[in-house]
């Protein structure tokens, strides 16, 4: 690309166009074009999509039931409380910050959704609409300690990771467990599914067709305005790789119970999120901010209005999760929100690809993240073993995931002060 | 001349608590003129470029913009009249790409989304007026050389169509070919008719792309030259003070301890 650009034309300068190749995407064979992301620190999901590959192919040797509809079907359902909490936490660490409250506040928004609804018989949609609004007050809250204030996020958050836990203690009271109506409508969020083969596979096409369609639209005006785009090849590929993967998703699920609601909302978030990060003036805000703040700041960027808003955010969907998680055991309990809920959420943005130090991830990591975890979790299971080899290959897992972003972040600063 | 200046100075005082920063201080930059602000450490360039810049105010003193007065008393009012500031640091994002740090704080937008395609566009468009080489406007800036990255830093002052630029030491950090592409894109905008201020410590780019040479010296001017007329020496010496008067040299080492 270079090379066509460093010619003697430099010093002519009508303001017009010639005939020189506009600087844009360069298309190499693809060895080079990873080699290249990997020194912009643009790997993205190709490592953790290769793990996931991985993951599969050891615990499909190792136990045939791994992949079986049933179990696949169970781990689409599973990876979705997480998966929302975890979408929340990519938000804050793209900030480049990191929020420690998740876990307590998803069990907060699943106690208080039980005690408003069970106990004092608020209407089920108002109980959750109220649980997540609190999930949203709560990280407007944390959010200004810590924008407003200058208390590290770090310390704000722990302190709302103990707080929050025990707030959620003290309204489930002594009772201890509130078990959820099992036929209402938190429980249904985990246990609905679409029967008709039709749900899956439309939702399928669907996806694969408003890719396409999005892509090609993209290419269109990219031509009509003369800028570089990618060749129609290119999006064809990726559009059939897309499909393959979609139809055989829907294909496994029908031969369980079909489309399973609480997937269809996770990605549906998914998309949402991906859209307003990647699309929308607030998404690039997100992004600057994580880049640089002074930066953002000179460019008059509101710096404290964004910080709050993603914690906002990040409560919001920890509130969301904590919902589908206590919709998986239909009850709340003193336990919720515990455990390993917290490290998981975390762990799968950042296995997923979103970086610890800012500025770099997308929504899909959560996604992809929770899978691998969610994947192991369940493999270890089906095999019987306990627990601690579980948390073994997931701590395993995730050491590598920090380790490959924080070499790509390396190998980013010493390719660009060449 | 007839045509009033793009910018004027007269008799600017600025001060910071017992320091006076800036001394009755005198300027002119008119459109299609790279005027370079050079002085010692503590001269005062730094605080001229943020009072010209509505970052730190004048005291004292009357700024003209097209020969009329005008307040500069926040970075918003600079940028609206037209007056771009390139900072040392650059402040660029360095996970976003070229064109979002060039669009940045003024995106484009399409119905509430991002215009992508628009952007680019017109990053290109500028790109190729300017004659930069960039291996590709999608990549993250943090992938760039220090020369690219500084040319993303100007490039993006020229986003919003100023008619003057600050440049504040552009070179400092540069190799010889990368700052050879930056004064090839200060002498892009002096064509273009802007105005340029540039601080700089070389001697050398100031002759290369200087008009003409304001040399300040502890917060007052020490000289207006034309570059094509002046030696090296002279301006040296109107820098470090050695064509003053034998009392302010013995004065000078006292002033420059409270700065």
């Amino acid at each position: 690309m270079s090379r066509t650009w460093s010619s003697p034309l430099r010093k002519r300068l009508p303001a017009g166009r010639d005939e020189r190749p506009p600087p844009g995407r360069g298309r190499q064979n693809p060895l080079d074009m990873l080699k290249r992301r990997f020194h912009s620190g643009e790997l993205g999901s190709v490592p953790v999509a290769l793990g996931l590959l991985v993951v599969w192919i050891i615990f499909a040797g190792l136990n045939e039931n791994f992949l079986s509809p049933r179990n696949l079907s169970n781990l689409s359902v599973d990876i979705v409380g997480i998966g929302m909490i975890s979408t929340g936490v990519v938000f804050v660490l793209l900030l480049g910050e990191i929020d420690l409250s998740v876990g307590s506040v998803s069990g907060l928004a699943a106690a208080g959704f039980a005690v408003l609804n069970v106990i004092h018989g608020v209407p089920e949609g108002l109980a959750l609409l109220l649980a997540v609004v609190a999930g949203t007050v709560i990280g407007a809250v944390q959010g200004f300690f810590f924008a407003k204030v200058g208390v590290p996020a770090f310390v704000v958050t722990l302190a709302g990771l103990l707080g929050w836990n025990g707030l959620m203690l003290y309204i489930l009271g002594s009772s201890g467990t509130i078990n959820l109506d099992d036929k209402g409508l938190v429980a249904m969020l985990t246990n609905y599914y679409f029967t008709n083969v039709a749900a899956a596979y439309g939702l399928a096409a669907l996806g694969t067709a408003g890719y396409f369609l999005a892509s090609y639209q993209d290419v269109r005006r990219r031509k009509a305005a003369g800028v570089p785009a990618r060749p129609l090849r290119e999006i064809v590929l990726r559009t059939g790789v897309l499909a393959v993967i979609c139809l055989a998703a829907a294909a496994v699920l029908n031969e369980f119970h079909g489309l399973p609601l609480a997937l269809l909302i996770f990605l549906v978030f998914l998309v949402g999120l991906d859209q307003v990060l990647r699309r929308t003036p607030y998404g690039r805000m997100v992004f600057a901010l994580g880049g640089s703040v002074e930066a953002s700041r000179r460019t008059g960027l509101n710096v404290d209005l964004v910080r709050i808003s993603v914690f906002m955010v990040s409560g919001t969907m920890a509130a969301i999760g904590g919902l589908f998680l206590a919709s998986r055991v239909t009850s709340a309990t003193q336990t919720s929100g515990s455990g390993n809920l917290l490290m998981d959420a975390i762990a799968a943005a950042v296995i997923g690809g979103t970086s610890m130090f800012g500025g770099r991830g997308r929504t899909w990591s959560a996604l992809l993240g929770v899978l691998v975890i969610q994947s192991i979790a369940s493999g270890v299971a089906l095999m019987g073993i306990q627990t601690a080899a579980q948390f073994m290959i997931t701590g395993g897992v995730l050491l590598v995931a920090v380790v490959i972003d924080s070499l790509s972040r390396r190998a980013q600063k010493a390719h660009g002060r060449v | 001349m007839t045509a009033p200046p793009l910018l004027a100075l007269r008799g600017i005082f600025k001060r910071f608590g017992a320091v006076q920063a800036l001394a009755d201080v005198e300027l002119e930059i008119r459109a299609g003129q790279v005027v370079a602000l050079v002085g010692d450490n503590g001269a005062g360039k730094s605080t001229l470029i943020k009072v010209i810049a509505g970052v730190d105010p004048a005291d004292e003193g009357v700024i003209e913009w097209d020969g009329r007065p005008v307040h500069l008393a926040r970075p918003h009012d600079a940028q609206d009249l037209g007056i771009a500031t390139v900072y040392q640091d650059l402040a660029l994002c360095d996970n976003l790409d070229v064109v979002g740090n060039l669009f940045l704080g003024r995106e484009i937008h399409r119905a509430g989304l991002l215009d992508e395609v628009e952007m680019e566009r017109l990053t290109l468009d500028l790109l190729q007026t300017l004659a930069i080489r960039m291996p590709s406007v999608r990549l993250p800036v943090a992938s760039l050389s220090g020369g690219q990255r500084q040319t993303v830093a100007i490039s993006r002052s020229l986003i919003g169509e100023p008619r003057l630029v600050l440049l504040d030491e552009p070179t400092a950090s540069l190799g010889i070919e990368q700052t050879a592409q930056v004064l090839d894109l200060v002498e892009q905008l002096r064509e273009r008719g802007l105005g340029v201020l540039l601080i700089s410590h070389n001697m050398g780019d100031v002759k290369a792309v200087a008009d003409w040479i304001a040399v300040l010296r502890l917060g007052r001017n020490n000289g207006f030259f034309d570059v094509t007329t002046t030696s090296h020496e002279q301006i040296i010496s109107s820098i470090t003070g050695a064509t003053d008067n034998a009392v302010t040299r013995r004065a000078a080492p006292g002033w420059e301890v409270g700065r």
